[in-house]
């Protein structure tokens, strides 16, 4: 495999396995928790290190999890305090936690790769020198190794706790009636959160995980109506920001992982301003439609008052409509176009009338109101 | 099996639940028979939502007990359905009504064990009797107040319990969902199962229940309808506040 396509596969691995357990996050208005483990996981990561000398180390996964969730431990148990606001709580512990990390790293680890650039920014563009070697075959990336584990440990998760998660998430209080303690569901998905973080922060570093765990779900959310569909997408979006990031990266030659966090908002911001229903540009046209609806049934129930009527002649002239309806002359000709199209009214001389079919929409309407 | 036949359906004693140092349900003792509908009454802050909750375990408690049919509560699984006020769903999660009514069955099916073919029957069983049959598919979030409401009940529904447990199911929904309510309460109450309601319309409370517990941090009263709601048990429990309330209930009655 050449580097690049190494990198790329790594990329991608790294963001899908970051999407599934944020998509949880996202839905359970936790989104923010992302940023404190991905933080907090520093220490864990670096006392692990200390003990055992290796930075390949399984236990590094273990500890830095540990420390994860040791961080949301500390913020439920400070906001269940109520002696600090609840977003304050996040904003205490994790730089805190990850200040000690730095510490750890500056008095006692300053001659090892273990410096900070590389646990904020990450380095995608050195990850394929770093080969899982096993007696002395070449299996590829370790990175890619590590990511695909966790990706599969998130995926195994998911499937078996599917029902639980979706339960806990949706209405905690019911969980716990029926048997299922919603601590123990949160607390299981801070883990994942964190072994995923940890897995990601060597990839990508610990800052832009949290744009991976929280952009693509977050674009997810806007297209999708149920939960596996919502999961498949969020998939999806982080592969393709993955994809895109990097092309962008050689392109113009800048931090890989930079621009894939910057391809993960954008694809968030397209689908924002383009998603089939909720996206900007769908809510906009939804509403002049609705804003036009009314506007025919204004048209027609003004109509319908005075046609057949001694004042029909003022009333119903098309020349003077837009007066008696306080219209602009434009709006009142785009909503006479559409009410014939729809043969709602028909011309009758200078007149505008409106046909059987407008009639029943008026009275429809007015009965309704 | 006659012992139990015999014992209350839910049993509090000593029941007591603070936050911090003050304490909002002071030494509660309560016993519902079998098969009532009981409605709990009492002003804003008296603590019905809580002794609902703490009866159920969803909150800690400082001291009491709670009994289910004799047994105690850790050691009866499934004997309580429960709907509650409707904020405390995620209504915006992306789910359907089927989806959502599903999950009363999860109870039964344990850990990892997904719904089958049957959940699901039990499912749009329970969505047709909350007259809601078209919106099995309706995505949650586009649902009205009182279709939330319907959906919670029919969750509940599914879940087939014994008693079955309301927390304000009345607030603030449209007539024909009151209506829905009141026929499926009905049909509950036909079929032999306890249900106790949290309930805030004093005017509502002899055509819905036939038993109620005036509450105000302490029980005030229980028991029959006719015998305990009675003005004077209404005036200890909220005060002078309840003149208005009979005033109003004169001028409309």
């Amino acid at each position: 495999m050449s580097p690049g396509l190494e990198i790329v596969l790594i990329a991608v691995t790294t963001a899908v396995a970051a999407a599934l357990p944020g998509s949880y996050l996202v839905l359970r208005r936790s989104a923010m928790v992302s940023d404190a483990i991905s933080h907090a996981i520093l220490p864990g990561i670096v006392l692990a290190f200390f003990l055992t000398r290796d930075l390949n180390s399984p236990f590094l996964l273990v500890a830095a999890a540990a420390s994860g969730v040791l961080a949301v431990v500390l913020i439920e148990a400070l906001r269940r305090s109520h002696l600090v606001p609840e977003d304050a709580a996040i904003g205490l512990v994790f730089p805190a936690l990850f200040s000690i990390g730095v510490i750890l790293i500056s008095r006692y680890a300053a001659n090892v790769h273990l410096d900070t650039d590389s646990v904020l920014l990450g380095e995608l563009a050195f990850a394929p020198f770093d080969r899982l070697l096993v007696r002395g075959h070449d299996l590829g990336p370790r990175a890619l190794w590590t990511m695909g584990v966790i990706l599969a440990l998130n995926l195994a998760a998911i499937a078996v706790a599917w029902k639980e998660l979706k339960l806990a998430t949706v209405d905690p209080s019911l969980a716990a009636l029926l048997g299922f303690p919603p601590a123990a569901l949160h607390y299981g998905l801070m883990a994942m959160v964190s072994i995923t973080a940890v897995g990601a922060f060597d990839a990508v570093g610990s800052i832009l995980v949290v744009a991976l765990m929280i952009a693509p779900p977050a674009t997810a959310y806007l297209l999708a109506d149920r939960l596996a569909p919502m999961l498949w997408l969020a998939a999806a979006a982080a592969a393709l920001s993955a994809v895109l990031g990097f092309a962008a990266a050689i392109l113009a030659d800048v931090s890989i992982a930079g621009a894939m966090a910057v391809a993960s908002c954008a694809v968030f911001g397209a689908a924002f301003a383009f998603a089939p229903r909720r996206g900007l540009v769908a809510q906009a046209r939804q509403r002049s439609a609705q804003r036009l609806e009314l506007a025919l049934r204004m048209l027609l129930v003004h109509l319908l008052h005075h046609q057949e009527t001694e004042i029909e002649r003022e009333e119903c002239r098309l020349a003077g409509l837009h007066r008696h309806l306080r219209w602009s002359e434009a709006r009142t000709r785009q909503v006479i176009r559409e009410a014939e199209e729809r043969r709602l009214v028909a011309r009758s001389g200078e007149l505008v009338l409106a046909t059987g079919d407008g009639r029943r929409l008026a009275e429809a309407a007015v009965t309704e109101g | 099996m006659v012992e139990e036949a015999r014992a209350w359906a839910l049993e509090v004693e000593d029941l007591t639940v603070a936050y911090g140092d003050r304490p909002v349900l002071w030494d509660i003792d309560l016993q519902v028979p079998s098969g009532v509908k009981l409605g709990i009454v009492g002003p804003n802050g008296a603590g019905k939502s809580t002794l609902v909750k703490a009866a159920m375990g969803l909150i800690p408690t400082v001291a009491g007990e709670v009994r289910l049919f004799g047994r105690p509560r850790a050691a009866a699984h499934g004997v309580i359905a429960y709907v509650p006020q409707r904020a405390t769903l995620a209504w915006d999660f992306p789910t359907d009504v089927l989806d959502v009514v599903t999950m009363g069955t999860y109870g039964r099916l344990g850990w990892v064990r997904r719904a089958g073919p049957s959940e699901r029957r039990q499912a749009e069983e329970a969505i047709a009797q909350v007259g809601m049959s078209g919106f099995a598919r309706r995505p949650i979030a586009e649902l009205s107040g009182g279709q939330q409401q319907r959906v919670l009940l029919a969750r509940a529904l599914v879940q087939d319990a014994p008693i079955n447990i309301l927390d304000e199911p009345f607030q603030g929904v449209d007539a024909p969902t009151e209506r829905a309510i009141a026929e499926v309460l009905d049909a509950l109450a036909r079929a032999g199962k306890t249900i106790i309601v949290v309930h805030h319309d004093l005017q509502t409370v002899p055509e819905y229940f036939d038993s109620v517990l005036l509450l105000n941090v302490r029980v005030i009263a229980a028991g029959p309808v006719a015998e305990v709601f009675t003005e004077d048990n209404l005036r200890l429990t909220f005060g002078g506040r309840v003149g208005v309330l009979a005033a109003r209930a004169a001028v409309e009655g």
